[in-house]
């Protein structure tokens, strides 16, 4: 295509103006024409469109990474559950035990200190005996 | 629909799809997540998709929105991570160097347009959607469309031009 055409198809291009085809004429005109100077922004304008256009989206498509992410999320909570029910049951159990030893403490410190007040009883009491006899001594 | 015809149905734009998220949210690895994300919404709706009679524009205007939404909600912080490492290689060596130089600029060049200027011009000259799917997909009125791929366009030619003569003075 002659100059003078590209010239107005590009002036058209720029207030954007230009239909598909247009637009196409001008990248098969920059793609393949000797670029006049004046021109040249359009080619590296065109050729970065083009090579742009050939990028493609290489990863596969997965259609349920969603749904493996929900099912983990529902086993994480039932283990979850099943932990804090394990754990409140063993707590428990450690705070029986903890509360009957308590218990039993208390308990065994209360009989020491009886059988220790008993003893100074015993104590006394054998005094008395021992007068008593001492007594009976010399009555004879 | 079972899985293989629905790849079969998304494999002639999910490029594009990869395509606009890549320009909107610029990194890469970004883009595939979106485009991922986006195939796997639309698999999940596979029985209302059936009604629409445009799949693909359906599917662009919902990248679209999906990603303005991303920008919205993080301030995209590596948006200048693109352009700032541009500008040091301006030692034309040869021709050709320049050139791709050049190529590269409007990559750059689209990068720093306005969002709607950016998503106009990537599906009007990179996808080649006619003026009215555009419309649709951006849901903005034809006029509208036409002073913002106009302005674009002029945009990116001056900055090229400008680019251009420096390096001749």
């Amino acid at each position: 295509m002659e100059l003078a055409n590209i010239e107005k198809l590009v002036e058209k291009y720029l207030n954007a103006e230009t239909t598909l085809h247009d637009e196409k004429t001008l990248r098969k005109y920059f793609k393949e024409g000797i670029v006049p100077p004046h021109l040249l922004e359009y080619a590296y304008l065109f050729s970065y469109f083009a090579n742009t256009k050939d990028e493609t989206f290489a990863k596969t498509i997965e259609l349920e990474p969603k749904k493996f992410k929900k099912s983990t999320v529902k086993w994480f909570s039932i283990a979850a559950s099943i932990v804090l029910l394990f754990s409140i049951f063993i707590g428990e159990q450690a705070y029986k035990r903890h509360q009957a030893k308590k218990q039993f403490e208390q308990i065994s410190k209360g009989l020491r200190l009886l059988s220790l007040n008993l003893k100074k009883g015993e104590v006394a009491v054998s005094s008395l005996y021992v007068y008593e006899n001492t007594e009976k001594n010399t009555v004879k | 629909m079972n899985q293989p015809d629905f790849l079969k149905m998304v494999s002639p734009f999910k490029d594009k799809v990869f395509r606009l998220a890549k320009r909107l949210l610029i990194s890469r690895e970004e883009a595939e997540d979106a485009t991922q994300e986006l195939l796997f919404k639309l698999w999940k709706s596979k029985e209302k998709i059936s009604d629409y009679k445009n799949i693909e524009a359906f599917a662009m205007t919902m990248t679209k929105n999906y990603c303005y939404d991303r920008l919205k909600s993080k301030q995209a912080s590596n948006l200048t991570l693109v352009h700032t490492n541009y500008k040091e290689k301006e030692t034309p060596l040869d021709k050709k160097v320049e050139d791709q130089d050049s190529v590269n600029l409007v990559h750059v060049l689209i990068e720093n347009l306005p969002l709607q200027q950016k998503t106009i011009i990537q599906l009007r000259d990179i996808e080649q959607y006619d003026f009215d799917e555009i419309c649709k997909m951006v849901a903005m009125k034809p006029t509208a469309v036409r002073v913002a791929l106009s302005r674009a366009r002029k945009t990116i030619r001056e900055a090229l031009i400008k680019k251009h003569n420096y390096g001749v003075s």
